[in-house]
């Protein structure tokens, strides 16, 4: 889930005193943002992740093994972009207009296309959408997409992620 | 931890495939430990994942795993099967159910992976993840496509129609 901590309830922004609504803004399906920041991809964070995840390959923690694998450095497992793709989307969490409170979102789905393999040492360039907002059952469904390019504009791969906040 | 059962002699074919095979099953185990390691590998450090207390705050029976780290550790059993991870073209699912993680203890996630489908023309095969705790599945629609190599007999009427 993306972080900040649990709270519970409406909570008073720190900044204006404003209490932070708990709707989604409908008015945000469609929106992008301007591309966020270059991210290196790490090689301790691969190692990392692989370990924590049990990904067996040697490519995910052995360099020379993911060099004569013909790659530059280790590979990233499956998943390991969802931290970046969070990170990116905390540039909504951050944007109170769009009114979601974090104590009511569950995880509801998460996906990944990945283009081309993500090794360590890429440069990626994070680009946030959001593809949509609806309402169901009381209940909003936020699904943002986070792509991610190389610094020539390839796309390496997509992560969507889907959020359901709960309602009243 | 991961557990496997002793794997076949024979390694999985991708060029052979058929729908219905299964690639994988696996038991892996989850614990506190893990999901601490989990918090740091992937900065996700939301408290509901290491603190029981704040975990019922927000209406949950305690410490549950991250989804992140159930669908991460459920695709491991399909890579050991194929070897390598790049493979994985694609890899999606829903959380459909919870997975509390007790103080002492741990759980067992129980994935099994089975060839959905198998698409000729794009070279792919999806590949089905049932994954279960306690005997509730935890993720719904989970699946991955594999890029498969070309087919031995495709590759080899190539060689001979260049030669």
């Amino acid at each position: 889930m993306i972080g900040g901590t649990a709270s519970v309830g409406p909570r008073a922004d720190p900044t204006s005193g404003d209490t932070v609504t708990t709707s989604p803004d409908p008015a945000f399906a469609g929106r992008t943002y301007p591309a966020g920041p270059v991210h290196t991809v790490s090689a301790a964070k691969i190692v990392e992740f692989a370990r924590a995840t049990g990904a067996p390959s040697p490519l995910h923690t052995d360099p020379e093994a993911a060099r004569a694998a013909g790659h530059a450095d280790v590979v990233a497992p499956p998943t390991l972009l969802v931290s970046l793709a969070q990170a990116t989307e905390a540039l909504y969490v951050e944007d109170r207009a769009a009114g979601i409170d974090f104590a009511r979102v569950v995880h509801g789905e998460e996906s990944f296309s990945l283009h081309l393999p993500v090794v360590a040492g890429d440069r990626l360039v994070p680009t946030l959408s959001f593809e949509s907002v609806r309402a169901a059952g009381g209940h909003a469904m936020v699904t943002t997409r986070v792509d991610l390019a190389d610094e020539d504009g390839a796309e390496v791969a997509a992560v969507r992620s889907m959020l359901v906040v709960r309602g009243d | 931890m991961t557990t496997s059962p002793t794997p076949d002699a024979r390694p999985l074919d991708l060029a052979a495939l058929s729908v219905g095979d299964e690639l994988s099953r696996a038991v892996h185990t989850l614990d506190r430990d893990a999901l601490v390691r989990y918090a740091g590998a992937s900065g996700d450090f939301n408290p509901i994942h290491y603190n029981d207390a704040v975990a019922e705050q927000a209406g949950l029976p305690g410490v549950i795993a991250h989804g992140m780290l159930t669908m991460g550790t459920a695709i491991t059993g399909l890579l050991e099967a194929v070897g390598d991870p790049t493979l994985v073209t694609a890899y999606s699912t829903r959380f459909t159910g919870m997975v509390p993680v007790p103080a002492t203890g741990e759980v067992a996630l129980e994935v099994v992976a089975t060839v959905g489908a198998i698409d000729e023309s794009a070279g792919t095969a999806r590949v089905d993840l049932a994954a279960v705790v306690d005997g509730e599945k935890v993720l719904g629609r989970a699946r991955a496509t594999l890029a498969l190599p070309r087919r031995t007999q495709d590759a080899e009427a190539d060689a001979a129609g260049a030669a």
